[in-house]
């Protein structure tokens, strides 16, 4: 199996990091050709506007919406989303969703940096807290039927899952905690 | 300062400081000094902007004494963008900081680009919520500054002049020294911390990772895709432009040609392809002829 690490912009390095930590092969990916080659893709953390003039500008849009649509099973955290949820609430013109997730989110939802926080993250069916990290993170303000919610934090949904696509609006690549790394190289 | 509220959430932690400049990496943060430039900036792709009264080009020009920016113009600029807006603090000057932290901005840049405040204290950067980039020349000046609580380095460069060389000597003193460190045995990273006035426990971190414990970004005489390049196949993780983009002959594809550039850094045909056809680059300055170096300043 190759996890390719979307390496546009953001904390991609860090993702690599977490999957060699697990002994998964990480790629980087900038253009279709290395798209092409990956059975798994994480999108990390960014800034999303960035990320998603880069995804035009590398010619990674229309193939990674091919690849999507094939079923492609992708982590999305943070400005990854952004990117896969169906509906960015405030974003800005001609914002292209990639619409992995049926959810609508609200970029920098939390407010400015220095609101910016950590907090446990209670994982149904986990024995312990996940580290949580939310850095001018998106809210999600809504989600559709196919969405399961994995956790929430003061009732806002945190941690989702549609068919084989995972979102985190906090970063699991800044916590010392494989899990979710884990998992989403694990699952079916 | 880090303070826990009643739902348990913990904000101006090191790691939510550092964690900021983690989701910068990979990206361009531009100098704009209208809510104009910065939907520009924000348009070409760039993650994050630095809002100032004026590029450090005009400071080094207009001469005097450079302060933190008119608080009204940083709101302006805040209304303008959805990404991250930092602003520069003179160095030493912890009420300027106060009033930027007071402001919400995302970063606070301790800049030798203003004139300094104080000649030989930096801020105490873990007093505060908003985290702190800060620059240095060598290695020694970067784990002080991080001993101080600055979450995130940039290599000093010589701003204002579109002259990249200052940039690489910085560049290459601090990543040599780190490679150096790195084969250096235990007893010998006493006789390092000494050398570099920097504290044993950071020294020794470096050795053990073979990197600066929070994030290195490049600054100071960027002005082309290449050069954006260049300091990125050095070993700098993002860049900042300041007189770059807005004092060229057309800003807004050579801002977008910096932010492809500093995405594809490691692809010659990228580069090639963005860089065609960007008009004059902002006119550059010789090192030499300075009446003042700007990254002398800082202790």
């Amino acid at each position: 199996m190759k996890v390719g690490v979307l390496a546009l912009q953001g904390a991609f390095g860090l993702h690599e990091r977490v999957l060699n930590r697990l002994g998964v092969a990480a790629v980087q990916v900038r253009t279709p050709e290395e798209l092409a080659e990956v059975d798994r893709l994480v999108i990390p953390g960014g800034e999303s506007t960035a990320i998603s003039k880069l995804l035009e500008a590398n010619g990674l849009a229309d193939p990674l919406t091919d690849r999507l649509a094939d079923g492609l099973p992708v982590l999305g955290t943070c400005a990854g989303l952004i990117l896969l949820a169906a509906e960015v609430v405030d974003g800005y013109p001609g914002q292209r969703c990639f619409g992995a997730v049926d959810a609508a989110v609200r970029r920098n939802g939390y407010g400015r940096q220095s609101e910016s926080f950590s907090a446990s993250i209670e994982v149904e069916g986990w024995e312990s807290a996940f580290p949580g990290v939310f850095i001018r993170a998106p809210v999600v303000e809504s989600v559709g039927a196919g969405v399961e919610v994995l956790a929430e934090l003061d009732g806002v949904p945190v941690l989702c899952r549609q068919g084989s696509t995972i979102v985190s609006s906090f970063h699991p690549e800044l916590a010392d905690d494989d899990r979710i790394h884990r998992w989403f190289t694990e699952q079916e | 300062m880090a303070a826990e509220s009643v739902t348990g959430r913990e904000t101006g932690t090191p790691l939510v400081k550092r964690g900021l400049a983690e989701m910068l990496k990979g990206g361009v943060i531009m100098d704009v000094v209208t809510p104009e430039h910065a939907k520009v900036a924000e348009d070409a792709g760039a993650v994050a902007v630095m809002a100032l009264e004026r590029v450090p080009a005009d400071i080094r020009r207009d001469g005097g004494v450079a302060r933190m920016s008119d608080p009204e113009m940083i709101a302006g600029i805040q209304e303008a963008v959805t990404i991250p807006v930092m602003a520069k603090a003179r160095i030493g000057h912890f009420v300027e900081a106060q009033i930027l932290e007071a402001l919400d901005v995302d970063y606070i840049d301790e800049s030798e680009v203003l004139t300094p405040a104080d000649e030989a204290h930096h801020i105490d950067k873990w007093a505060f919520t908003v985290p702190f980039v800060c620059g240095a020349t060598n290695l020694g000046e970067a784990l002080r500054r991080i001993s101080e609580g600055a979450c995130m380095i940039r290599s000093k460069g010589e701003a204002g002049t579109g002259n990249i060389v200052e940039a690489v000597r910085h560049l290459r003193s601090i990543i040599g020294d780190i490679r150096r460190i790195t084969q250096a045995d235990s007893a010998e990273l006493f006789d390092w911390a000494k050398q570099l006035q920097a504290p044993l426990p950071l020294v020794r971190e470096v050795a053990e990772t073979g990197w600066l414990p929070v994030p290195m970004f490049c600054a100071g005489g960027i002005s082309t895709p290449a050069d954006a390049g260049l300091v990125m196949q050095l070993g700098a993780e993002a860049v900042f432009v300041g007189s770059g983009i807005f004092k060229s002959s057309d800003p807004a594809p050579r801002a977008k040609a910096i932010v492809e550039a500093a995405t594809n850094y490691r692809d010659p045909h990228i580069l090639a392809k963005v860089s065609r056809g960007l008009g004059d680059p902002m006119p550059g300055l010789e090192i030499d002829g300075l009446e003042t170096r700007l990254a002398d300043r800082g202790w």
